[in-house]
């Protein structure tokens, strides 16, 4: 496992040094080392086989689906119709959940991108040490908050409000829910950026300002693009928990798979759909059950490559600091 | 220079002292301490300047003259204040919390901490090169056009022309001519090092702070380091902190020896190195403390 290791053993020992090193001990030690080798191994076995064996049921459950009757790759792929409950008119398309899935995610990264980023520039370059003593935890108060509430704070909050805006606005909709997932994923941002924005060297500061830049030139333009990087994985993963968040859309977002880009309308996202599903009386080896399996899977796939891209592009843009 | 310090020159009250060219009301001469008058025309003259780091004094009572166009080293043990002193010269200490200066500081006869004074005009015009280099994580040009494109809109023609006079200046040019788009970060620390003076040249300023600019590299590095330096006395006038003896002896016209905050004395280089007047000048000097 470690060939690395000097071969301590092997080495020739001048007797003094035998006498200081007993036998006994000296193999003791060496047994509770590979214990304890083997135990963190395990561990690490143990995660790896979780993942995989999620991945096998998930798998294993879409393939069931596409197996049935009812359901092509090509209309789950290729249409936009998704209808799994009616009768004989079932559809299954994929896209109207997607398009709900990605409105939602929008709308809440509009929210939350220029307000956490100007949050975390505040925080870290204007903020005195004291504001930002009190901001920042309770910033993370935020982000202790059962999702459950943040549902019904957009479903007995947000909707009446933007309704005294617009009679178009049903009573579940995307921009609310959106909203809400927002103010969800704020913490996210704000606090993984001012953790970029802070790693940038103090010498970068100090070399702005020595060529009299102003501190907003200096943020804006020195530290902002120093930790890009970090900025932009800290929105993907925001955008990650965004796309995966249920229980806001779930309350407030609809249960009415569209193709819209009208936040006015009643939408349903992918994970909407899995908890319908999940807790609705549908029959344990139906289509519609299946289908959850193969919506799960697109969700795995999506939140996969967001996350993918983000280390690609922390790797391809990462400054090396000495 | 037509520049000024001041965000808006009030006018002149009447039977006002006269108004320097830079627009700010001269010190009178005769409030003018004794340091300055060795020197005709000093470009510094600190003035019992007293620094605060909260409750802890960091500079006592330091009086000093700078002489225009010449190398002014500054010496001493480490934790003596030297760093402290060079950041005053431009107010980067304002960018501490809770720090506090007192006595004055003047610019060609301007006192840089009058609240008219405009910092950001203050540094462009008094540069500054820091210990470890600090180049910006973006191109080599991008590097240079930093400076000048703080202060306003640059021709491609005239920043290009900028840059290649900046590189040539700071020794650069021949080493980089041909990779002025890839990143800065990708040079050696020597290089970067040089590449922070052009930056600081590319503002066209009058002084040039140098805070141990060579404690980072290696002796190559430190070699060409000097060497710039050298070409650069004369046309700027430059304050460098160091940690190293001879290279203060190598480098510079005048030396300053700090100690406990403390201006200890300042005088010209080979008088400093030979028959230092105080005690424990000569003692730093001979490496009984340090
Ligand atoms: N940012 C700071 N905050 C508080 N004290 C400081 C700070 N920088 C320096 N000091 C203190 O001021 C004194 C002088 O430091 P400095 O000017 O850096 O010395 P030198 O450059 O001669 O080594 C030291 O006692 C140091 O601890
Ligand atoms: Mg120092």
């Amino acid at each position: 496992m470690t060939p690395s290791n000097p071969p301590a053993d092997s080495a020739p020992e001048s007797p003094a040094r035998g006498t200081l090193r007993g036998a006994p001990s000296r193999h003791a030690r060496r047994w509770k080392e590979r214990g304890i080798l083997s135990l963190l191994n395990s561990a690490a076995l143990f995660s790896v086989f979780i993942t995989l064996a999620i991945l096998w049921v998930l798998g294993a459950e879409t393939s069931n689906f596409f197996a049935q009757d009812e359901v092509s790759v090509g209309e789950f792929f290729g249409t936009a119709q998704w209808n799994p409950l009616l009768g004989a008119e079932k559809h299954f398309g994929i896209w109207s959940l997607v398009c709900g899935t990605f409105l939602v995610a929008g709308v809440a990264l509009l929210v939350a991108v220029p307000l956490g980023l100007v949050t975390a520039i505040y925080l870290s370059e204007y903020a005195h040490p004291r504001v930002r003593a009190i901001l920042k935890p309770s910033l993370e108060v935020l982000a202790g908050i059962p999702t459950v509430v943040y549902g019904f704070f957009a479903l007995t909050l947000i909707t009446p409000a933007l309704k005294t805006f617009s009679e178009g606005f049903g009573s579940f909709n995307a921009l609310a829910a959106g909203i809400a997932v927002g103010i969800l994923i704020l913490p996210i941002i704000t606090s993984l950026s001012e953790d970029a924005l802070r790693a940038v060297p103090q010498s970068l500061r100090d070399g702005a300002f020595g060529l009299g830049a102003t501190r907003f030139d200096t943020s804006f333009k020195v530290v902002f693009p120093a930790a890009l990087s970090g900025i932009t994985s800290a929105v993907l993963l925001a955008a990650a928990r965004a796309i995966g968040e249920t229980m806001i859309v779930a309350l407030a977002a609809g249960s009415t798979p569209k193709v819209t880009m009208d936040v006015r309308d009643e939408i349903q996202t992918m994970t909407g759909f899995m908890v319908q599903m999940a807790l609705g009386d549908v029959s344990n080896y139906g289509v519609e059950y299946y289908s959850m399996y193969a919506v799960a899977a697109m969700l795995f796939v999506l939140t996969l490559a967001f996350t993918l891209v983000g280390s690609w592009i922390r790797k391809r843009y990462r400054e090396v600091y000495d | 220079m037509e520049t000024t310090l001041v965000q808006e020159s009030k006018p002149p009250k009447e039977k006002a002292k006269p108004v320097s060219a830079l627009g700010m009301i001269a010190v009178d001469a005769a409030e003018r301490r004794t340091p300055a008058d060795e020197f005709a025309d000093p470009s510094f003259e600190v003035q019992q300047l007293d620094f605060f780091y909260g409750d802890n004094q960091a500079l006592t009572q330091v009086d000093m003259a700078i002489p225009r166009g010449e190398v002014t080293a500054l010496i001493g043990p480490s934790g003596c204040g030297k760093s402290t002193f060079l950041r005053t010269l431009n107010r980067m200490n304002d960018l501490v919390a809770e720090t506090r200066v007192e006595g004055k500081v003047l610019l060609d006869g301007q006192d840089i901490y009058h609240r008219q004074v405009d910092v950001v005009e203050l540094r462009r015009r008094v540069g500054m090169v820091f210990q470890r280099p600090n180049p910006f994580p973006i191109s080599i040009y991008e590097n240079i056009a930093y400076g000048p494109r703080l202060q306003g809109k640059v021709s491609k023609a005239d920043m290009d022309a900028l840059v290649e006079r900046c590189l040539h200046g700071a020794a650069l040019w021949d080493e980089v001519k041909d990779r002025l788009h890839t990143s800065a970060l990708g040079l050696s620390g020597g290089q970067q090092q040089r590449l922070c003076i052009a930056r600081a040249l590319a503002n066209e300023p009058e002084v040039l702070l140098l805070d141990e600019p060579a404690s980072a590299l290696d002796p190559k590095a430190t070699a060409r380091i000097e060497d710039l330096i050298g070409q650069l006395r004369g046309d700027y006038t430059i304050v460098i902190v160091t940690h190293n003896m001879q290279q203060a002896a190598r480098v510079s016209d005048h030396t300053g020896f700090f100690y406990k905050g403390r201006l200890v004395e300042c005088t010209p280089t080979a008088q400093m190195f030979t028959r230092p007047e105080h005690q424990e000048t000569e003692d730093y000097l001979t490496g009984r403390f340090g």
